[in-house]
């Protein structure tokens, strides 16, 4: 690992300008993701901003009659709210899918919804990769990418997010709370908060240099039913190789979005629009401008059987 | 066990402290370092900073290189060698130790971050002479084989019975909204952040069952 200098900050304005501020800086919450990647040196900060002591480890009620949970609430702690439990299952489903006990606990909702992809060719610094070193090149493409997605790629990458909690997010309609290094905030649509990153794949979210996380803000409840199916290697602690997050109301209409085959969580309203049509029709629209590979095709007929798992569950 | 810097291991030493060390490191040991100013950045050398926490109920305050991890903290500063580094990246689960009584893995986190944070470790658990009901249920359960996963197995094992009583649902939990039961499948899905190379997870579900319905 690469030395690096330490501080708290008092304030997210303060943590923004400090990072903003120190040419390598950057935030550190939970640091599970951060430290893993920093003792390979894939991240290698030369100081430090850590948050914790911000204050924003606490789940609001909004006027709307939605959420506002802060930035630092563990994935443990969100996932096991009252509130969150009964109208947002989905998220609970999902929180609960990824990573381990000791994780959850450690673990970020902002943190969360920056976790870097676990493409393996992003891990092994004697490969190229144009996430880990722009212009470097993509081992991914022409290597094993059973893993890997298939869709919202581009011909310099084809990692995903990997991760669960986000997919949740976005059939929610969550909102993404920040605060820039000039103090002023802003409001980020989990549609638009995680890019396709076509040629530039170093840059994963909307962020600005210094940008931080404050809340995560949840509209008022859906209703319907939520279901959150993820399929892996092994039944726990796996990262997904397709996964589903679903609300269905008792008409058949809903929403939907799918986890591990896209660089974001992967939505798309005119797929949400065929949900009364059946699993086919959903993932034939969502999944029209696919372009896998011959390692994970198979991602394609998989998301479809996941979905047509959740929509009998939810007629029954 | 002697205090002075080295580790005086023996076979049965080992053994012993795979299920509950009695070696509590009194005191910090600090290492010869550089004084670097925290608030100072640049090619200068490494940055340390003075940390103060609580380890097993006693209060201990060490110079740490920034990149310290918590792991390396208890195990190469306090001298507390129950916690095990399996595969350092937090995928095997042997660094697990309670922070605040919430159970992390101790290498994918800084000690920096643990400023007046209260770490209970396996050693703090229980000790040879008084073990923890945990520790007792996996003797009587031979709930290992080569005991080097064990002391991450316990510590949250405890955490996974703590987490089941306050409520906190999992991925096997079907009904999201009522009480939540220490069912094997519940226990099983929980404990899915410790690997044991042995095997030895039939009988690590059974000594949490019988703990849990103690």
């Amino acid at each position: 690992m690469r030395s690096f200098t330490y501080e708290r900050a008092a304030s997210p304005a303060d943590a923004a300008r400090a990072v903003a501020a120190t040419q390598g800086a950057k935030f550190i919450a939970g640091g599970t993701n951060l430290l893993d990647l920093m003792k390979l040196e894939i991240e290698r900060p030369t100081h430090l901003v850590d948050v914790q002591d911000l204050g924003l480890d606490a789940i609001e009620e909004t006027e709307e009659g939605g959420l506002r949970i802060g930035t630092l609430v563990s994935n443990t702690a969100l996932s096991a709210h009252p509130k969150v439990r009964r109208d947002y299952a989905v998220l609970t489903r999902a929180i609960q899918a990824g990573a381990s006990g000791q994780l959850r606990n450690k673990a970020t909702t902002g943190g969360n919804m920056l976790q870097r992809t676990r493409c393996s060719y992003f891990y092994d610094t004697n490969m190229p990769c144009n996430k880990r070193k722009p212009g470097d090149g993509c081992a991914a493409i022409r290597g094993s990418s059973r893993q890997l997605g298939v869709i919202g790629t581009s011909d310099s990458c084809i990692a995903t997010y990997p991760g669960d909690m986000a997919v949740a997010m976005r059939v929610l309609d969550a909102v993404v709370e920040t605060v820039k290094p000039d103090g002023t905030a802003r409001s980020i649509p989990s549609a638009e908060f995680h890019r396709l990153w076509g040629d530039t794949p170093h840059v994963e979210t909307v962020l600005e240099p210094g940008e931080i996380i404050t809340h995560v803000r949840l509209p008022a409840p859906l209703g319907g039913r939520h279901f959150y199916s993820k399929v892996r290697d092994r039944r726990s602690y796996a990262f997904a190789l397709v996964s589903v997050a679903a609300v269905i109301q008792s008409d058949g209409t809903g929403q939907v979005a799918f986890g591990g085959v896209a660089p974001r969580p992967w939505r798309l309203p005119e797929a949400d629009a065929q949900l009364r049509n059946g699993a086919a029709a959903v993932v034939r629209t969502a999944f029209a401008d696919a372009r896998p590979t011959e390692d994970n095709k198979f991602k394609i007929p998989l998301a479809e059987r996941t979905l047509a798992g959740i929509l009998a569950e939810a007629k029954g | 066990m002697p205090d002075d810097g080295y580790l005086n291991v023996s076979r049965r030493g080992v053994l012993a402290g795979g299920v509950g060390s009695a070696a509590l490191a009194q005191a910090s040991i600090l290492r010869a370092q550089q004084p670097m100013p925290g608030s100072q950045s640049g090619n200068e050398g490494p940055s340390t900073m003075r940390i103060r926490m609580t380890v097993n109920g006693t209060p201990q305050e060490v110079d740490l290189d920034t990149r310290t991890t918590l792991l390396d903290t208890l195990r190469e500063h306090l001298k507390l060698t129950g916690t095990k580094k399996g595969c350092d990246h937090g995928q095997c689960g042997a660094c697990t130790v309670m922070v605040n009584g919430q159970r992390i893995n101790s290498c994918l986190s800084l000690a920096v971050q643990h400023e007046g944070d209260e770490v209970t470790t396996i050693e703090g658990l229980g000790t040879p002479d008084d073990l923890h009901p945990m520790q007792d249920a996996f003797v009587e359960h031979d709930g290992y084989q080569c005991g080097y996963c064990t002391p991450g197995q316990i510590c949250s094992a405890v955490a996974v019975l703590e987490e089941i009583r306050s409520g906190i649902p999992s991925h096997v939990t079907d009904d999201l909204t009522g009480p939540m039961r220490p069912t094997e499948m519940e226990m099983r899905e929980r404990m899915s952040g410790n690997i044991c190379r042995c095997g030895a997870y039939s009988n690590i579900a059974e000594a949490m069952a019988q703990v849990a319905e103690a």
